[in-house]
């Protein structure tokens, strides 16, 4: 006869099946948690490290800065909050910033990296690094080639005061475009293109000027490194 | 030990592969087979996730059949399945944040897909370790063959691919609805007409055969 069948077990049998199984069951989780999180971590680093050269085409190395104060500092290591990611070619020469920007999409937060290039003051790449978009339609801001052309060299010149952006990047019908900070957006995806464009337009009008106005921290760096 | 007739072990495996198939018979765990078979890719990871959560269960539950006393087995087994599925949620971003991205959500909610519960309750819990693991592996693959039956088809006809491969000529326009969700009802709807018709005709040979016996 199976044990459980008996009529009443003690109250110590069934404390003793949960606190036993619980604390093994946590014990395993706590060890995979471990014994995985090198390479997690790993993963996520090189995973941001390719959006970083595919945002900056020209760029053949990368350092992180945080800003500090009015200005900017590098850092190694994990950095927690806001991280500027600064791109340099081969002689050390400072190429660009990439950026994250989020805002929200159709629907969930989209997170994006972006390239600046400081030469051409436009946006010089863009990849959706997190979003759950409708597969089929709203998705397309992640692979559509014709979408992600727009971001290879956006306009985002500053105004003349150099607080704000010349023009707003506006997200406008697919095909529509004319100017060249003008997104063209997807057909079947309108909420998530012009969410691209907004989400840009925050993030950029907030971060380009003062990024411009502190061009030396980035440049500074740079020469130390060999 | 249970009251159900004995069978041999081969057939503990293979009952879950066709003739109780999780999905197209018994049609259990429709949420991630609806929900993560839009392509070929997402639908043979979610089922191997969800075959080795379902091993490891029933392994671990039948283990444990007689020291779980009955009144505590439903948030026992919780716990052994949620432990296995965090295992893998691990494991599974250690090898890809790619597969992780596109799983999302729905690794998670193996916890919670039916099958798994259901295999721990009604099978793992009153048979022995290797009848189990015999149990769990067999409607594991079968879960596994049902979604990459459903993401195969879903991925050819809704991105004109299979695997990220293009296999139609350049013009070929995808239907688009087949990887929204309804195009999961239509599939799934299909493929269970196909398994009707097949048990419908194996039911009547054995009819047939019957009175000549």
């Amino acid at each position: 006869m199976d044990v459980r069948a008996q009529p009443q077990p003690s109250a110590f049998a069934m404390y003793r099946a949960l606190v036993g199984i619980g604390v093994v069951c946590g014990l395993l989780i706590v060890a995979v948690y471990e014994g995985t999180k090198p390479m997690i971590d790993a993963n996520k680093a090189q995973a941001l490290e390719r959006a970083i050269f595919r945002v900056l085409p020209k760029a053949k190395a990368s350092r992180t800065f945080v800003p500090s104060g009015d200005g900017f500092v590098s850092t190694k290591g994990p950095a927690q909050g806001e991280r500027i990611y600064a791109g340099y070619d081969e002689s050390g020469a400072l190429i660009g910033l990439a950026l994250e920007a989020a805002g929200m999409g159709y629907a969930d937060t989209i997170h994006v990296l972006y390239g600046y290039d400081f030469e051409a003051q436009t946006i010089a790449g863009l990849v959706v690094l997190q979003s759950k978009e409708t597969p089929g339609l709203g998705d397309k801001i992640e692979k559509d080639p014709a979408f992600l052309k727009n971001f290879e060299a956006l306009n985002v010149q500053l105004d003349g005061q150099e607080q704000g952006l010349a023009h707003e990047i506006v997200a406008v019908k697919s095909g529509a475009k004319t100017k060249d900070y003008e997104v063209d957006g997807i057909t079947g995806a309108t909420i998530s293109s012009k969410a691209i464009a907004a989400l840009l337009q925050a993030s950029a009008s907030r971060w380009v000027p003062r990024l411009r106005a502190r061009r030396l921290d980035f440049e500074a760096q740079a020469e130390v490194q060999p | 030990m249970s009251s159900e007739v004995m069978t041999s072990p081969t057939d503990e495996f293979l009952k879950g592969l066709w003739r109780e198939n999780p999905v197209f018979v018994q049609v259990l765990g429709m949420c991630p087979v609806l929900a993560v078979t839009n392509s070929a890719i997402n639908a043979l990871a979610m089922g191997l996730a969800s075959t080795f959560v379902l091993v490891m269960a029933n392994a671990a539950v039948s283990t444990l059949r007689n020291f779980i006393p009955k009144q505590v087995r439903i948030a026992s087994y919780i716990l052994i399945i949620a432990t296995f599925v965090t295992i893998v949620e691990y494991v599974i971003q250690a090898m890809s944040l790619e597969l992780h991205k596109a799983l999302g959500a729905f690794i998670s909610l193996i916890v919670v897909n039916c099958l798994i519960l259901g295999r721990a309750e009604a099978f793992a819990s009153k048979n022995t370790v290797p009848r189990a693991v015999l149990d769990g592996l067999g409607m594991g693959l079968g879960f596994t063959l049902a979604l990459f039956c459903l993401g195969s088809v879903r991925e050819i006809l809704g991105s004109g691919a299979l695997f990220g491969f293009s296999i139609f000529p350049e013009g070929y326009q995808p239907w688009v609805i087949m990887i929204l969700p309804s195009g999961g009802f239509f599939t799934l709807g299909a493929w269970l007409l196909i398994f009707n018709a097949f048990a419908k005709r194996r039911a009547a040979r054995l009819a047939r055969q019957e009175p000549a016996l």
